[in-house]
């Protein structure tokens, strides 16, 4: 059914369709209103069979969803920068202990400088800790994402982070279609759990694992994650057959058939990209074309370098870096086109809440570049005034 | 106001729960803890207890620390019950949790147990017990307190008692160990949560431990339980020594047992022979700086003034003696 939602409501209405058993709920912006609203959604009884957790942190947050899905129950929460780095240590946990926990990450800058406005650099900051991570482009995405998420993430036994840029999306109003509860149901199996606290067949979890065998485990991540892009795949598959529509997957092609230059992205800045590529495309004749990522981790490396390896030039669009490196999916780009002769261009952008506009995109992509990494829509002047150092080591353009 | 008292009699033993055959030996003999370790000793007592006042009914959230590193090292484990090992930081939250789940799965017989040493309890995770405490989750909380972070090889906590030698509090020229007013009382700062059950126990007084764990463990609500437990090898006495320091810990009056309930003090455990601290405080090479050729009675004043305070507050004297 389509309703008139901000971002945030409607990932609560998705998860809620979930069914989970538990939330835990902290606040911080621009996070916020997805636990807001389904508390309300649970306290209004519309969700049944759910413990709703205000919680100290999102430590604390983390943690309870560790303990709860550990005792055989599906559990979810979300969070956003600061708040994604004070539950680090309990992320990799997680994903070590093998537990299909749900959360959102409304993607937000990292300080300091303090900065509550949308990149993603949170979710970078944990892209080595063995989630599963999909970044939504817009809110229907976001919603089908979330319920599909949950399959995913009981299929591989694996958590699944659902990455929704801040503010752009979480507080944007769209039309969303919002899926029936009995279709939901049919979508999603009831959670079956794997492991168990149970009396009656008592287990350990969580062992001391020494040098013989530590390797392996982390080896087997490695092979999980490999072996859940075919899951995604097939999730995605199912969740066509069920709701019909563009059902996300791996990731979107957009023109990138044939095409000289492919532009790489992730999140909601896909649709300016591919504004911005048609107009090249008009007034330049068509050779622009447009990769969307959804699954950052897994990350579909072969398919990837399949897309990129005929382009003559490739781009890619991110809103983090690695400080004194440069892009972070750029490097990976990169790593993907190992022997191929296809330049990479990394484009840092929108860094805590910078926009992003069509003219500066234009320009930049027809650019003849100097350098490998551009920082789009950066202040020149600034720097130097503000830099004592800067002066000609200044990277950009 | 004066407290209900309880004493010793000579059919506790006989009555404990560690005294029978049919007791489960929750935590199995082939762990790794040193020789003569008061946790272990604790966490068997306690989980044996709390096993047998639930018929079996118990799960397990441990945190990051000695308790965990000897008794589950893979492929081995010598738990006999539902075990959890999350962090260091986060046993409280992640056992709210795992009792969110079993209400949601109308498990409610299973009862929810966290445990912990003195560092995960009163330093790095004392945020998530609060949180836990303030929520009113329903867990029985068990700090076992060894009084320093012996895992790491002894270094100061929150618990370490003051003028006590740690790694980190090494008595250096006028230095004399840990700092005489610093500390956190964390069965205090329980009761000032207003949790329905907060208790301190020791592990040489079991019959009173297995009470006050059976006790806890049928209650409703967040529970809290505090076990004084000697560390041979971070303390400096001989793993045979275990027990008896642990008895002179209480019998000086550092260490009052009592009981809590609904944020009031209801019962404490009377000593019938006080001895001074310095019994307690001698034989442990931790405290040894305080004797011998550099004797320091002032600070020994010190510890002796906490301990009648202790005695006074939780009026630990004889029976006779309450007014």
């Amino acid at each position: 059914m389509l309703h008139q939602l901000e971002g945030s409501r409607a990932i609560a209405k998705a998860v809620a369709l979930c069914r989970p058993n538990l939330i835990c709920a902290y606040p911080i912006t621009p996070q916020t209103h997805i636990v807001e609203e389904l508390g309300e959604i649970v306290r209004s009884g519309e969700l049944q069979n759910c413990e709703y957790l205000n919680v100290e942190s999102e430590m604390a947050a983390i943690s309870a969803t560790i303990g709860s899905q550990a005792a055989g129950v599906r559990s979810y929460t979300a969070t956003s920068s600061q708040g994604l780095l004070h539950m680090v240590e309990a992320v990799y946990n997680a994903s070590g202990l093998d537990l299909p926990i749900v959360m959102t990450i409304g993607n937000r800058a990292i300080g300091s400088p303090i900065n509550i406005w949308n990149d993603h650099s949170d979710a970078m900051a944990v892209r080595d800790a063995g989630w599963i991570m999909l970044f939504a482009e817009s809110n229907q995405e976001a919603v089908n994402l979330h319920i599909q998420a949950f399959r995913i993430a009981e299929t591989v036994k694996c958590p699944v982070m659902v990455c929704v840029d801040g503010f752009i999306l979480t507080h944007a109003f769209e039309r969303v279609n919002i899926p029936d509860q009995k279709e939901v149901d049919e979508f999603l199996p009831t959670y079956k759990q794997h492991i168990t606290m149970d009396p009656v067949t008592p287990l350990a979890i969580g062992a001391m694992v020494p040098p013989e065998y530590f390797m392996e485990v982390r080896y087997m991540a490695h092979l999980k994650q490999q072996k859940s892009i075919s899951v995604i795949e097939q999730v995605r598959d199912k969740f066509s057959d069920k709701f019909g529509g563009n059902s996300s997957g791996l990731f979107h092609k957009y023109n990138a058939q044939d095409v000289e230059t492919i532009v790489v992205t992730m999140g909601s800045v896909a649709g300016t990209i591919r504004d911005v590529v048609d107009d090249i495309n008009c007034k330049h004749g068509n050779k622009f074309g447009v990769l969307t990522l959804i699954s950052y981790r897994p990350f579909p490396q072969d398919a990837i370098r399949e897309i990129l390896k005929s382009a003559k030039k490739v781009f890619v669009v991110e809103k983090a870096f690695a400080v004194g490196i440069g892009g972070i999916l750029a490097q990976e780009i990169k790593l993907s086109l190992l022997r191929t002769n296809v330049p990479v261009i990394s484009i840092i952008a929108g860094l805590g809440g910078k926009p992003i506009t069509k003219s500066m995109l234009f320009d930049c992509l027809l650019e003849n570049h100097q350098r490998d990494t551009k920082f789009l829509g950066l202040n020149d002047g600034l720097v130097k005034k503000k830099c004592s150092f800067a002066g000609d080591c200044c990277t950009n353009n | 106001m004066s407290y209900s008292t309880r004493k010793k009699t000579s059919t506790d033993n006989a009555n404990c729960v560690q005294s029978r055959t049919d007791r489960r030996n929750t935590l199995m003999s082939g762990h790794r803890a040193c020789q003569g370790c008061g946790e272990a000793l604790a966490a068997r007592c306690v989980l044996d207890a709390a096993y047998n006042a639930t018929n079996g009914n118990i799960v397990v959230v441990n945190a990051t620390g000695c308790l965990e590193v000897f008794s589950c090292v893979y492929p081995e484990n010598a738990w006999n019950i539902p075990w959890l090992h999350s962090l260091f930081a986060n046993a409280p939250s992640v056992a709210s949790g795992v009792a969110s789940a079993m209400r949601v799965s109308g498990k409610t017989k299973i009862r929810v147990i966290a445990q912990g040493g003195d560092g995960a309890t009163t330093d790095i995770g004392m945020g998530a017990l609060s949180g836990m405490f303030d929520r009113n989750d329903d867990v029985l909380y068990v700090c076992y307190d060894n009084q320093a972070y012996m895992n790491t090889g002894v270094q100061r906590s929150s618990s370490t008692p003051p003028l006590a030698r740690t790694a980190t509090t090494l008595p250096i020229g006028s230095y004399m160990g840990n700092d005489a007013k610093t500390g956190k009382n964390l069965p205090k700062i329980a009761i000032a949560h207003n949790i329905p059950y907060v208790a301190t126990a020791s592990i040489a007084h079991l019959f009173d431990l297995e009470q006050k764990v059976a006790t806890a463990i049928g209650i409703r609500g967040s529970r809290y339980i505090h076990v004084h437990v000697p560390c041979p090898l971070g303390w400096g006495i001989q793993p045979s020594d275990t027990i008896k320091i642990a008895r002179l810990a209480v019998d000086c009056g550092l260490f009052p047992l009592f009981e809590a309930k609904d944020g009031v003090v209801r019962t404490s455990f009377t000593i019938s022979n006080i001895v001074p601290v310095e019994e307690y405080l001698k034989p442990q090479r931790r405290f040894a700086h305080l004797f011998g050729k550099n004797a320091a009675p002032n600070v020994i004043a010190h510890m002796q003034k906490l301990a009648d305070e202790n005695i006074k507050e939780y009026q630990l004297m004889g029976e006779n003696t309450h007014g």
